[in-house]
């Protein structure tokens, strides 16, 4: 059996891969597209836990972040989407009428 | 052969990560995501997690990224504003980003997790997260309904043409 640290390590390198891709780049749905895969990383940290304890409780956690994670993508697109249409573009750092 | 699995999709799935964050078309990044997810879709698999595995390729991969293409698609993909892409910024993130990975990867790889029952529980199948679901977590569960409800109301109001 593949041992729970194996699968740890995994979803912290996919984490940080999110990370990097969510402050590095300036395409909006590029950075939302770094955000679920730093929850899938969070998804797979429970799953392992889940079976490591032997508890199902992990896996219903991971349910709900998924649901919650296709609420959140419908209405971050719909905002995405009214961004690029006011600012013209999907670059984030057109979007700066709030800096002084 | 478990071990061969787990290492041909965990970097499957970390290659096709990189390949995200690093494309400048969006939508060659929306189709490394959803290798990714099936990839990861395979180890939830494997951790006995048969149910979670076929939401996540039903939910992940077979709507959430189908809405990242539908938006990606209707933004215009071919004008110039879809391709801006400046990895400059990478490398003033490099050493506080290999700090932060060497001390999670020292947490996940040092610290004896209790071993996995060695018989498969049969924890991850429908039956049980069914009645864990609508027994133990109902109101989450009928919280959630309403969050979905709040969601697509709110991506409707929000995606309208102003008049």
């Amino acid at each position: 059996m593949v041992p729970t640290s194996h699968y740890l390590a995994l979803a912290a390198i996919l984490f940080t891969i999110g990370t990097l891709g969510v402050i590095a780049r300036r395409n909006v749905i590029i950075m939302f597209m770094s955000v679920e895969l730093m929850l899938n990383a969070v998804n797979l940290t429970f799953l392992a836990f889940a079976r490591s304890f032997g508890q199902v409780d992990g896996q219903i956690f991971v349910f709900f972040v998924m649901t919650v994670a296709a609420a959140e993508a419908a209405v971050g697109l719909a905002l995405i989407v009214m961004l690029s249409r006011r600012t013209g573009s999907v670059d984030i750092d057109r979007a700066d009428t709030m800096k002084w | 052969m478990e071990h061969f699995v787990f290492y041909l999709f965990a970097s499957v799935a970390v290659v096709s990560a990189l390949v995200v964050v690093s494309q400048s078309n969006a939508v060659y990044s929306a189709m490394a995501l959803i290798i990714s997810f099936g990839s990861m879709a395979i180890l939830f698999f494997q951790l006995g997690a048969h149910f979670i595995a076929a939401i996540q390729v039903i939910v992940y991969a077979g709507a959430i990224m189908v809405l990242f293409l539908f938006v990606i698609m209707l933004i215009d993909p071919e004008s110039e504003m879809l391709t801006t892409n400046r990895l400059g910024r990478l490398w003033l993130l490099a050493l506080p980003a290999s700090i932060v990975l060497g001390l999670m990867l020292l947490g996940a790889l040092a610290i004896p997790f209790a071993a996995p029952p060695a018989t498969g529980t049969g924890a991850g199948d429908v039956a049980t997260i069914g009645l864990s679901l609508f027994r133990d977590y109902l109101l989450p569960f009928e919280v959630t309904s309403i969050l979905i409800l709040v969601a697509v109301l709110g991506a409707m109001v929000l995606a309208k043409k102003a008049h």
